[in-house]
């Protein structure tokens, strides 16, 4: 077991920037620990193996990552941390459970760096905590969706930034949301044809947004970068239409796209069908509160529905020691999470009576939070998932991957059993007991019982563990 | 025509709902939450004889286990996943084993079937190769309990009942003779009844005070691990012997003793693990690593599977450790069904047959017999000081 004065649970740009501020105003020890194999987290993944905590994102892959000056000058700040022994970053540590011990907390984690035949159990006691545990891309079934070849947007994404692959030669991009742009122009600037970006809603919506854009206009220059990419590359992009169905079968070999009405379903008669080896469909990002949601801190709805951490406006949540910061207090981008992390870390430092941080580094970290937190308000409103997304399912399209459930045998649960929410379907159908625990899965069962997303699931162990590991940890505790 | 509310929709609220509606009684079952979604979805669906020793208790589970192969053919087997699968209760020590042989010998009096293993490897290859012995209860049961229960709830309304999801169970309404007449929900509205069955499972107690017939229904926390599914290396229940002892056990600290099964999914459940801290909802880690080291003893391939999930539920349990069945003195009209503990699954079946007789007047108090040492009567002299010390 290992004790410091501070755990950042996540070093992606909120973890980094939390503690980048604790180094710099105070003189507090900092334990961070990341379930990836180098720090960035998802914004600025390296490629694997990273050659360490220095390794920048090598020239090739630069044009994946936003704000590579950000993510340097945060990774000067940690390594100087480290030099001084003032900070330990370890990586492929997954924490599997967050408790309250004393008057502060222990993370209980598994060591993965080496590798599958070689985890062990750690424990590591802080008196102050992070969660800056990022978010997952959210998926919703459609027929052939667990075709080899169809992937999440954030998928595909992973794999160009983990070393510049593109998932196939002739990609559909459907869902909802500015991300499909990014990951289109980072294929077509690689070579792959996207035979079209699909995008479920229409610029219209935007037009009630002009409050949002107008306080953000750099992210008007970083869409117009992307859209400029996509058209020298002849990219289509569409608006207010959707992927409705994958087909193949060894693999994904095309795709049917069809317009949506003014309501959001699709219009019977306006498919047509394109050949592909590869799709990527994303429907925005689910915060990862697993940790958050088992130490019981209060969480709010964010604008479409979602559970959310609740904090304050120097990201404390309702548990003293507890703070949170990036998409876990709602999906907003990199640099939205910075700015909550170095909040956060101006507020530890403080609670702790260890220092402070300056007051103008405060006063501007709120007022990027209050800006970005609005953009990401407008694109959640403007992006909303199209009523009729379940309208194209079959009675056998699974919604539950891991555990083979079909479409019929979840609507029979809801219909036929009065099934009113995605536990009482997990309950009834097993959706969500398999691997992924309902993180693939889990958004649509709630949005098909309730038309929302429903609660967050409480899961009290946040990450796989070896019985193994847990035996030791048992035995070592009897000496 | 009988009318009956009955509190709860959970396992033994849905069998009531089941059998009552086959006399012809006219049923409504309340409850605040959708069917099972209390402590009915935190178990792993034993219907076990093996760790009950002779008495009240092991002649419920007996009848319980007859009613629930006759649920079966009434709802269908493979609807509710009721499995015939058997229990091996394995000794971990040489004394263990003597003390194992001992209490089997006391089961086999009470009609019991266990038979002594001199080989476990037969039996289940996988277990550690020093367990020096076994005994074997093939009348051990599964069930899958939220299906069952939702299943069991579904006859019901098909016979004519009504189930009143989303209604709390507020108050008695009492004539002026003291005897209930009815519920009132939270939101004004009453219910009429001839009699009102508390099914409310770790609610009980709670749902007895509100019913002017309070009986000391207590929560004992327990969690239950999951592993990623794997191919079937577990055939049947098997429990160390120790767990016999834990179950009725007074100690108020942690108990923990292995229960490991494998699921038709390939899940492999692991419990079971006895404390007594109120409704605390926060995860043991201590509780999680002890669970795992025991399993891992049994079985030692474990040590290299994952675990991906732990739950957690609240037991009902009484002081003495027996389910409260029957009808209230203190407020005629009210029959408790609740206080389980670990075995309300399993007793469900047989707690709907008596809750059945004591509603159509096949059973009444004087006429229980063998099953007054469950009458709520060993509670009436209770006041509310003892039982809040309790």
């Amino acid at each position: 077991m290992s004790t410091t004065d501070v755990l950042l649970i996540g070093a992606g740009p909120a973890g980094l920037a939390c503690a980048a501020t604790i180094l710099a105003h105070s003189d507090l020890s900092v334990v961070v620990l990341d379930a990836g194999h180098g720090p960035g987290g998802q914004y600025w993944r390296q490629p694997a193996p990273a050659a360490g905590p220095n390794a920048l994102v090598p020239g090739e892959l630069a044009d994946l990552h936003h704000d590579q000056t950000t993510f340097a000058e945060l990774l000067q700040e940690v390594q100087r941390g480290r030099a001084e022994g003032r900070l330990e970053l370890r990586s492929e540590q997954h924490v599997w459970s967050l408790v309250p011990v004393g008057d502060g907390y222990a993370a209980h984690t598994v060591d993965r760096a080496g590798g599958p035949s070689r985890t062990a159990g750690s424990t590591t006691r802080a008196r102050a905590v992070l969660v800056a545990t990022g978010a997952y891309d959210r998926a919703l079934p459609f027929p052939g969706w667990d075709l080899p070849g169809v992937m999440t947007v954030g998928g595909l994404q992973a794999l160009l930034k983990a070393g510049g692959v593109a998932a196939g030669r002739r990609v559909a991009i459907g869902g909802t949301g500015p991300f499909l742009l990014p990951v289109a122009a980072g294929l077509a600037r690689r070579g792959s044809t996207v035979v079209g970006v699909y995008e479920a809603n229409r610029p219209t919506l935007w037009l009630r947004e002009a409050r949002a854009v107008a306080r953000n206009p750099a992210k008007l220059g970083e869409g117009a970068g992307y859209a400029g990419t996509l058209i020298r590359h002849r990219v289509p992009v569409r608006t207010g239409r959707m992927i409705v169905a994958a087909h193949g079968t060894d693999r994904v070999e095309a795709v049917t796209v069809a317009r949506l009405d003014r309501a959001g379903r699709p219009v019977v008669g306006s498919e047509h069908r394109l050949a592909v080896d590869a799709v990527g469909v994303g429907w925005g990002f689910t915060p990862q509160l697993d940790l958050a949601v088992t130490l019981g801190v209060d969480r709010r709805p964010d604008v479409a529905g979602t559970e959310v951490v609740a904090v304050d406006d120097l990201q404390r949540t309702s548990r003293p020691g507890v703070y949170a910061a990036g998409e876990v207090c709602g999906v907003g981008g990199a640099a939205l999470a910075v700015a909550e992390g170095t909040l956060a870390g101006a507020a530890i430092v403080a609670d702790l009576g260890r220092g402070a941080a300056p007051e103008s580094l405060v006063r501007q970290g709120r007022r990027s939070v209050d800006r970005l937190r609005g953009f990401a308000d407008a694109i959640l409103r403007a992006h909303p998932v199209p009523a009729g997304w379940a309208d194209r399912l079959e009675p056998q399209t699974v919604v539950c991957r891991c555990e083979e459930v079909s479409y019929a045998a979840v609507r029979a649960a809801i219909d036929e059993r009065g099934a009113g929410d995605a536990r009482q379907v997990k309950q009834l159908t097993r959706t969500g007991m398999g691997w992924c625990q309902g993180r693939v899965c889990g958004y649509a069962a709630g949005l098909l019982t309730c038309g929302a997303p429903g609660p967050a699931v409480e899961r009290l162990v946040s990450a796989p563990v070896p019985l193994g590991a847990l035996a030791d940890a048992a035995a070592g505790s009897d000496d | 025509m009988t009318r009956a509310v009955i509190v709860g929709a959970g396992i033994v609220g849905a069998a009531c709902a089941e059998a009552l509606t086959r006399h012809g009684v006219d049923v409504v079952v309340v409850d605040r939450n959708p069917v099972g979604s209390g402590t009915t979805s935190r178990g792993e669906g034993n219907i076990l004889v093996s760790d009950k020793g002779p008495g009240a208790e092991l002649a419920l589970a007996q009848l319980s286990r007859r009613a629930w192969l006759e649920v079966g053919d009434l709802l269908g087997r493979e609807r509710i996943e009721l499995e015939e699968k058997g229990g091996v209760v394995v000794a971990r020590t040489g004394a263990g084993l003597d003390s194992l042989h001992a209490f089997a010998e006391g089961q086999r009096a009470a009609g019991v079937t266990a038979l002594d293993v001199a080989d476990p490897l037969a039996l289940e290859p996988h277990l550690a190769p020093d367990i020096p012995g076994a005994v074997h209860y093939p009348e051990d049961m599964q069930v899958q309990p939220v299906l069952a229960a939702a299943e069991l709830l579904a006859a019901a309304v098909d016979r004519g009942a009504t189930f009143r999801g989303g209604l709390d169970a507020h108050a008695a309404v009492t004539d002026s003779d003291g005897s209930v007449s009815g519920i009132r929900a939270a939101s004004g509205e009453v219910l009429e009844a001839d009699v009102v069955i508390n099914a409310a499972g770790t609610w009980g107690g709670e749902v007895s005070e509100r019913l002017g017939a309070p009986v000391p229904v207590l929560p004992r926390r327990g969690f239950i691990l999951v592993t990623e599914p794997l191919p079937p290396l577990v055939r049947h229940k098997v429990y160390s012997a120790d767990y016999v002892d834990n179950v009725g056990s007074s100690d108020a600290g942690l108990e923990t003793s292995c229960v490991v099964e494998g699921t038709r999914r390939g899940t492999i459940l692991i419990g079971a693990s006895r404390e007594r801290v109120g409704f605390d909802t926060s995860l043991s880690v201590t509780v999680v690593e002890t669970l795992a080291r025991q399993a891992v003893t049994i079985f030692p391939f474990l040590a290299r599977v994952n675990l991906l999930r732990v739950y957690r539920g609240f037991r009902p349990y009484c002081p003495d450790h027996l389910p409260v069945i029957g009808p209230d003195p203190r407020a005629p009209g009210v029959i408790h069904a609740c206080g389980h503990e670990g075995a309300g699954i399993g007793l469900a079946a047989g707690t709907a047959r008596l809750v059945s007789d004591y509603v159509t007047g096949g059973l009444t108090a004087t006429t229980a017999g063998e099953w007054a040492a469950l009458l709520p009567d060993r509670f009436a002299g209770l006041n509310k000081e003892a039982r809040q010390q309790a």
